[in-house]
């Protein structure tokens, strides 16, 4: 693979690490956000789901930066997955702990 | 990605700034019209502007109006929403469902034929349906643009326009982080130095506006965010069934709620003691909307909402009554929690109204600042690329596609837009008043110009073209007010004097945004006569000759 091949591919997966990788870990963290506020903040439902809501949109942006500072594609891919676990498994926790999931 | 940080924040601010940047533009300028659409849209209605200045009528008087006309002409209805009139609107317009089973009745001044809805614009005062103006999107046109676009399902629309939003708030971010000096580029311009130029001019638009452009962005996308990330109200409130749980929660006494008809015929109680109440509960604020849900039914419920005011938030209080009895059935929103309030209040800056004309006109600067940050950035990144090509273009050889592309939808876009902008007026002053689907027609108008713009562009994209463009939108400005003197009954002479000030705002506006057009026809006129002269003799290729290629190093013109 030559180098310039090597760089289209590397940018070409991080663009969609960026967009679905980005989007997803947004999604995932409006969700924790709006399930963790009241359980740690006593926070109102509504109010935690609107904070939640809010901040997405600052996080995605962030999450599409590091996609594209990261030193490799992989790396920035990586670093999604290790972000999408944690964010993950509190979701998951949290859903069981206060009962929204059956 | 590349060897610093700095460095690949600022290919990721090129890139994502380039790749939409097309669309942003329309969408900032359609934005920035919307500031104005009232105006606007009472432009498009000369039929109104000989009226004279009315007296103002209290907002019961209208209410009681509105609620006769709608007991003629939608007894049966099972919705009807009164809007007051306000400064900016002069006349109450009412909106009903149309009665089901019926067909439809004499729709006043409806839009285009929409869905099942009658609308008519009332005279407050007599509560008579005002002598149809002609039919027109107006200014409602730019708003639904810059979300919902047009030829294409509105929900496909605001997924594409947020997709582009969010590029644009990478763009923002990363051209924050790339910038060493922000402070310094604040008071920074070389003007006449080619590619410095127009970074310099790329970076004072963007930075002095830097908060509005921000703000405009992230407000922009709050606006849709129910839609873009629907997740979490989903999960948080899927045991009371998901998100119409969590919007009854948040806006209690929206409406959301269907009002089911009972099918006993009981008589509307009457609105003035309601609205007199709503009104005392909010400190002597008007009312701004009546809703009746299944007027004339034994469930009749109506529904108050408070006028805009000088608040900044976008969501307003609103009381429940029972529509037979009269009685309270409760208020909302009277003390916002924080996160609602901060939703309302991002939504209500982005939409701005809830400025007086001069703080709106600040806004619509900004927005104009918006559009050139956007534009003078395209134009630096074709400036750059054809760097690249210079030795290319010096043997004779072309440049890639890449950028021949780039000026093409440069110039359909950026020089193409205004001159489409402006024939939507035209369209609307010159089309027959009376002809079928006149609301599309003129829509029509504006796609079929700015289409044929984006073509020529593509075709031919020379400093020539730039100019006959940028000409054509200034001539078409500048000419408006005179066309407005033929076809309307307020000429500047008149409006300026006597109002309507909407009118005289408008055509004195539509002068300035002609002359800045001018002006930039005047800055690719100079550009062109420079790279003429530093073209090698050799050449000698007649001046004139409309094959004249762009310039070498000479970038494609200037922004509107």
């Amino acid at each position: 693979m030559t180098a310039g091949v090597r760089h289209r591919l590397g940018v070409a997966s991080r663009a969609v690490a960026a967009i679905a990788g980005g989007y997803g870990v947004a999604a995932l963290s409006s969700v924790v956000l709006a399930l963790c506020l009241p359980a740690v903040f006593g926070m109102a439902r509504s109010e935690a789901t609107m904070t939640g809501l809010l901040a997405s949109f600052a996080i995605f942006a962030l999450a599409v930066m590091w996609v594209f500072a990261a030193r490799t594609a992989l790396r920035a891919w990586f670093g999604l997955a290790v972000v999408a676990v944690v964010l993950g498994s509190l979701l998951l926790l949290l859903m069981r702990t206060t009962g929204a999931a059956a | 990605m590349k060897e610093g940080f700095r460095q690949s924040m600022a290919w990721l601010h090129t890139w994502s700034g380039l790749l939409v940047g097309w669309v942003l533009f329309m969408v900032f300028a359609a934005g920035t019209a919307s500031y104005f659409k009232d105006e606007i849209t009472f432009w498009m209605k000369p039929e109104l502007h000989a009226a004279a200045a009315r007296t103002e009528v209290p907002p019961v008087q209208a209410a009681e109006g509105a609620v006769a006309y709608l007991q003629q002409h939608g007894a049966g209805s099972p919705r009807w929403f009164i809007n007051l009139p306000t400064e900016r609107q002069p006349s109450t317009d009412v909106l009903y469902l149309a009665t089901p089973g019926a067909t439809t009745t004499s729709a006043a001044s409806g839009d285009k034929p929409r869905r099942r809805f009658d609308r008519a614009s009332l005279d407050p005062a007599t509560g008579e349906a005002l002598s149809a103006p002609r039919v027109t999107r107006g200014g409602e046109f730019f708003y639904r643009l810059h979300f919902d676009l047009h030829y294409m399902p509105a929900l496909w629309a605001r997924w594409i326009v947020g997709f582009c939003a969010m590029f644009m708030l990478v763009a923002i971010f990363s051209g924050i982080v790339t910038h060493k000096r922000i402070f310094k580029d604040f008071f920074t311009f070389r003007p006449k130095k080619g590619q410095r130029s127009w970074l310099d001019a790329h970076n004072v638009t963007a930075v002095l506006a830097l908060p509005y452009h921000l703000m405009i962005t992230y407000t922009g996308l709050v606006t849709l965010m129910f839609m873009y990330m629907p997740w979490s109200p989903q999960v948080a409130y899927k045991d009371r069934g998901g998100e119409q749980a969590f919007f009854s929660e948040v806006f209690p006494g929206g409406g959301r709620d269907q009002v089911k008809a009972s099918g006993n015929r009981v008589p509307l109680a009457p609105i003035a003691p309601m609205m007199a109440r709503a009104s005392a509960h909010w400190n002597g604020a008007a009312v701004g909307r009546v809703t009746v849900h299944q007027p004339n039914d034994a469930n009749a419920v109506v529904a108050l909402t408070r006028a805009e005011g000088p608040q900044l938030s976008y969501d307003k209080p609103s009381m429940l009554f029972n529509g037979t009895t009269g009685a309270l059935i409760g208020a909302y929103g009277d003390v916002p929690k924080p996160a609602a309030e901060t939703r309302g209040v991002l939504y209500g800056l982005h939409i701005a109204r809830f400025g007086d004309p001069l703080l709106r006109a600040l806004f619509f600067l900004s927005g104009l600042a918006g559009c050139l940050m956007v534009a003078t950035g395209l134009l630096l990144w074709a400036v750059k690329e054809r760097q690249k090509f210079a030795k290319t273009l010096k043997q004779g050889g072309r440049i890639g596609f890449g950028l021949r592309l780039v000026d093409g939808l440069n110039l359909g876009a950026i020089a193409g837009l205004p001159v489409a902008m402006a024939s939507f007026f035209w369209a609307n002053r010159l089309l027959p008043v009376g002809m079928a689907e006149r609301g599309e027609a003129e829509i029509r108008w504006f796609f079929i110009v700015w289409g044929a713009a984006a073509v020529l562009g593509l075709l031919r994209p020379t400093l020539r073209m730039w100019q006959a463009q940028l000409a054509a939108g200034a001539l078409l400005f500048v000419l408006l007010p005179v066309l407005n003197a033929l076809t309307g009954p307020a000429p500047l002479t008149v409006s300026l004097r006597a109002g309507p000030s909407a009118v005289a705002g408008f055509d004195l506006v539509v002068i300035a945004l002609g002359l800045g057009l001018a002006g930039a026809v005047w800055i690719v006129e100079r550009k062109r006569r420079k790279s003429m002269a530093a073209k090698p003799q050799a050449e000698k290729k007649p001046p004139s000759s409309p094959q004249q290629p762009s310039s070498t190093l000479a970038p494609s013109g200037q922004g509107s």
